[in-house]
């Protein structure tokens, strides 16, 4: 029994062979970054079959425009699914949010601001709604959320009297089709016929900055409390890539109108829900309920309220996507939203969200959501008809979650 | 004596980190009810799973001869040919079918991959008049008792033609007259020249049913006691189950023992279901600063679920009772609650209620606490990895970093994860429910050795252990629970196998007979 007293010796962490450690890491990282590889190769492979059409600035920037919404019900959609839950109703809710909005500026004259936050609101009462059967009354989201999906569609109809409500007063459409106000003016383009916008170029290139040096410290700490990290190449190499990437797509988008106000939107909502997943007690809590719900009750977790405020925050993000396809249409229809329900969960799993619950990156959630939207936008230039682009899609998803789920399996 | 029926030789099964069974060999005759006793863990289980082919051939070493033949089962339904029945202890019936439905599941009565219900009828019901069953054969199982259930079970065996059936604690949830139903049956089917191997703590029935007795610990064959020649005695089959060399096993304890931290009184609890059936029944109990009491019983006495429902109601429905922190009524009825009054409940099912296993070490360690890592809410990943590698040295946790997932860590080393979970939340009373279960020697001995310095740092432990010896060698008081009451309290020092087999056989006794009367 000796043996036992002794404590074991921790076996130093061995430094190995440097080559066999770059093959690891190169191969951890394609699994990791899988998707945006992904991503990459779809971008390279449509700028070559339309001949070099899909990366002009009104596209990269359309881009944008086309998936804003889509992307933000994602964030919402990924915590639902990182909880262990599904929502089928996001499209209706942002129709109805939508509509709601659309009644009270258009038919009411309502200042907009009133009709945006009237949408959130209702949208979070609604997540609510489908928070309180499914966390308290333990019916599952898949049958409440569609009953919520058939009652909101109905609720959308009756009030917008089964007619479009619109147009929108010019300051609520520029939430999906405006630009930022340019303050330093215009530069030619060194290499092309564009003016550039420079406000853009300098949000961008401030952005890089800020994400190099948030790396950069968090690596110091990795290092303080003896993690292994990357490789100094590596780790050079990936700020590298992501600095050329942000630029080029500053670049674009600045040789068009600028910034659009709704990427501005997105990215401060993908930015905020980062924090959230990674660094707060209550995004923990969330992952924990979705890995192990009965362990984390437990562990003193308040498990249903958890589900009950992830549901809120679906619906209000729900409301935000409502808004945005609200006024990048420029009316509110009975139609609305139609469909969004299955863009989000599938931009959620492709981007490597676990239909098991407790597994899912906000980074992934948005590469999934971009995936599918240029996969659109591509195919679209292309001139594929829309058969072959449902069909092409649905492909794409199941490879995306074989691919994960394999991978998974090898771990 | 009649011809012998099964023969297992030199059987060993191993499993990564533990040897469950080392070189058993068991010999069942023909017509005979053979008892096979042990504590929890001794191996019994194993053993039989092993010879149904649940544990296929290939999976162990040893040769099993039945009937004179070599046999090689790959799995349950080879062994099922050949009229080799177990029936678990959880029973494999599916609620919501028919008694005749159930009974040839998987066996269906037809040809064709058409069911002949009419046949199937009429053959349930035969069976159902051997095993003393009058129910209607369309009856749903889930409207029958527990002790109907067992004999559906037992008809379900007759109809795969049964030449050996083996029972897994058959009557651990039965009462008294359901019992002896059982017991009859058995002697009826032994007379029909079918043998049965009848696993069983119930020393009591194994007396007045068992032909020969096998006496099994730690994975292999003490011995094996014939009671045809002679009554053996119970007394002397609890020695055979227990006796062993205790010294050396549990690092040496100095308690210094305070005033009571932590108070439980005439604590009630209701099954979560069955609202008029008590599953906890008036348990007062206490615990003190710097001492581990032990709580011991055998499976289904009620002992998780009375720690469970201490911790915040977390199992059962809460009839009353009231639990006092430093002599002050203190409100555990949520588990947030409970973990601020100081208590913290170590669950025995570490999978599935203890860890998010896709998680890794430092968050799970974290996750009880995380306002002991926060500030506003904002958790900072610097002091999070301090906690975590701190308990990590502290603990001896074996993995490659804080950063590990929690799945790929051995089971010792899982367990010291939830320990050390528990212990960030710094609780001032730790209940450990089956701490060592399905973890290997050493590992155990520092599980031990951490309760120990636990205590000696002024935490108060309660030490829930199905092993006996684990209880004597860790407590400074034991409890035995039996029937979902506490049944005898005794110093540690005063205690013995012996003592506490005795209570809670005495109350076994003592219970069925109430529920006859």
């Amino acid at each position: 029994m000796t043996a036992g007293t002794a404590p074991i010796p921790q076996a130093p962490a061995s430094p190995g062979d440097s080559g066999e450690r770059l093959i690891t890491a190169i191969s951890r990282n394609v699994r990791q970054f899988g998707m945006l590889i992904a991503l990459v190769v779809i971008v390279a492979f449509f700028q070559y079959t339309t001949g070099g059409v899909m990366l002009k600035p009104q596209n990269v920037t359309n881009v944008f425009l086309q998936n804003g919404y889509i992307i933000a019900m994602a964030l919402g959609m990924l915590l639902v699914i990182v909880a262990g839950h599904i929502d089928l109703s996001v499209g209706s809710v942002a129709a109805f949010t939508g509509a709601i909005a659309a009644v009270l500026m258009v038919n009411y004259n309502l200042d907009p601001l009133i009709g945006i936050v009237a949408a959130l609101v209702i949208g979070g009462l609604i997540g609510a709604w489908h928070g309180f059967w499914i966390a308290y009354m333990r019916i599952p989201s898949f049958i409440v959320t569609l009953s919520g999906m058939l009652l909101f569609r109905g609720l959308t109809l009756f009030m917008l009297n089964g007619q479009p409500v619109g147009p929108f007063p010019s300051g609520f459409r520029d939430i999906a089709s405006g630009f930022i106000p340019e303050v330093f003016g215009t530069v030619q383009d060194p290499f092309g016929p564009d003016q550039l916008k420079v406000t853009t170029l300098l949000l961008a290139i401030i952005l890089c900055v800020a994400l190099i040096v948030l790396d950069l410290s968090s690596r110091r700490e990795q290092l303080k409390y003896g993690f292994q990290v990357s490789h100094v190449g590596q780790f050079v190499a990936k700020n590298a890539i992501q600095t050329i990437a942000i630029m080029f797509l500053a670049y674009r988008l600045a040789g068009f109108f600028g910034l659009p106000e709704v990427l501005l939107l997105v990215l401060v909502l993908i930015g905020v829900y980062m924090f959230v997943t990674v660094r707060t007690v209550i995004g923990r809590r969330i992952y924990a309920v979705g890995g192990n719900a009965k362990a984390a009750m437990l562990s003193g977790v308040k498990t249903k309220k958890m589900v009950f405020l992830v549901f809120i925050n679906m619906g209000v993000l729900s409301a935000v996507g409502g808004l945005i396809a609200a006024a990048r249409f420029n009316s509110a229809t009975p139609k609305a939203g139609d469909g969004f329900e299955l863009d989000v969960i599938a931009a959620t799993f492709v981007g490597g969200a676990s239909a098991y619950g407790g597994i899912g990156t906000v980074a992934g959630a948005v590469i999934g959501a971009l995936v599918l939207g240029i996969l659109n936008i591509g195919m679209g230039l292309m001139g594929i008809g829309i058969d072959y682009q449902f069909a092409i899609k649905a492909l794409v998803l199941l490879l995306a979650v074989f691919v994960d789920v394999r991978g998974k399996n090898r771990d | 004596m009649s011809e012998v029926l099964l023969e297992m030789r030199g059987i060993t099964k191993t499993f990564p980190g533990v040897k469950a069974l080392a070189d058993v060999s068991l010999s069942v005759r023909r017509g005979e009810i053979h008892a096979l006793v042990g504590e929890n863990g001794a191996g019994k289980s194993t053993l039989m799973k092993v010879l149904s082919g649940v544990y296929p051939h290939g999976t162990y070493e040893g040769q099993i001869l039945f009937e004179g033949r070599e046999a090689k089962f790959s799995d349950i339904r080879a062994s099922e040919d050949l009229g080799i029945v177990i029936i678990h202890q959880e029973l494999a019936l599916v609620p919501q079918l028919s008694i005749t439905e159930n009974i040839f599941l998987g066996n269906e009565e037809g040809a064709h991959g058409l069911v002949n219900w009419g046949a199937a009828h009429a053959r349930a019901r035969d069976l159902l008049k051997i095993v003393g069953l009058d129910d209607s054969t369309d009856t749903p199982v889930r409207r029958l008792g527990v002790g109907k259930q067992q004999l559906v079970e037992i008809a379900k065996a007759l109809s795969k033609e049964v030449v050996l059936l083996i029972l897994d604690e058959p009557t651990a949830a039965l009462n008294e007259t359901d019992s002896q139903k059982l017991l009859n049956l058995l002697r009826e089917f032994k007379a029909k020249g079918i043998s049965s191997v009848l696993i069983s703590h119930k020393i009591k029935e194994v007396e007045s049913v068992a032909d020969t007795i096998t006496v099994m610990r730690d994975g292999r064959i003490v011995e094996t006691l014939d009671a045809t020649a002679g009554k053996v005695s119970e007394d002397r089959i609890i020695r055979g189950m227990v006796g062993r060399d205790l010294t050396h096993r549990f690092p040496p304890r100095q308690a210094e023992i305070g005033e009571v931290v932590f108070e439980v009184k005439h604590w009630n609890v209701a099954h979560p279901i069955y609202d008029d059936r008590m599953v906890i029944k008036d348990v007062s109990l206490n615990v003190r600063r710097g001492e581990v009491i032990g709580i011991a019983g055998l499976m289904g006495a009620g002992r998780t679920e009375f720690a469970m429902s201490v911790f915040g109601r977390s199992w059962g429905r809460f009839v009353s009772g009231s639990a006092f922190r430093n002599g002050k009524e203190v409100d555990v009825s949520s588990i947030p609650k409970a973990i601020k009054n100081g208590v913290a409940y170590v669950t025995e099912d570490r999978k599935t209620f203890g860890l998010v296993l896709i998680s890794d070490v430092k968050t799970n360690i974290t996750l009880a606490n995380l306002d002991g890592v926060s500030s506003h809410s904002i958790i900072s990943e610097p002091r999070e990895i301090r906690v975590a590698n701190s308990y990590r040295d502290q603990l001896n946790i074996k993995c490659s970093s804080v950063k590990q997932i929690a799945v790929n860590l051995s089971g010792g080393n899982q367990q010291k994860l939830i320990l050390s979970k528990w212990l960030f939340a710094n609780p001032d009373v730790l209940i450990l429910d089956e701490p060592t279960r399905g973890i290997d020697v050493g590992a155990k001995f520092e599980i031990y050795t951490i309760i120990n310095r636990l205590a000696a740092e002024g935490k108060a432990v309660v030490f829930i252990s199905s092993e006996l010896p684990e209880i004597l060698g860790i407590s400074d008081r034991i409890f035995v629970m039996a029937s979902g009451q506490i049944v005898a309290e005794m110093p540690a020092a005063e205690a013995s196998q012996e003592t506490i087999m005795k209570a809670i056989m005495r109350l076994g006794r003592a219970s069925d007979e109430g529920i006859v009367a």
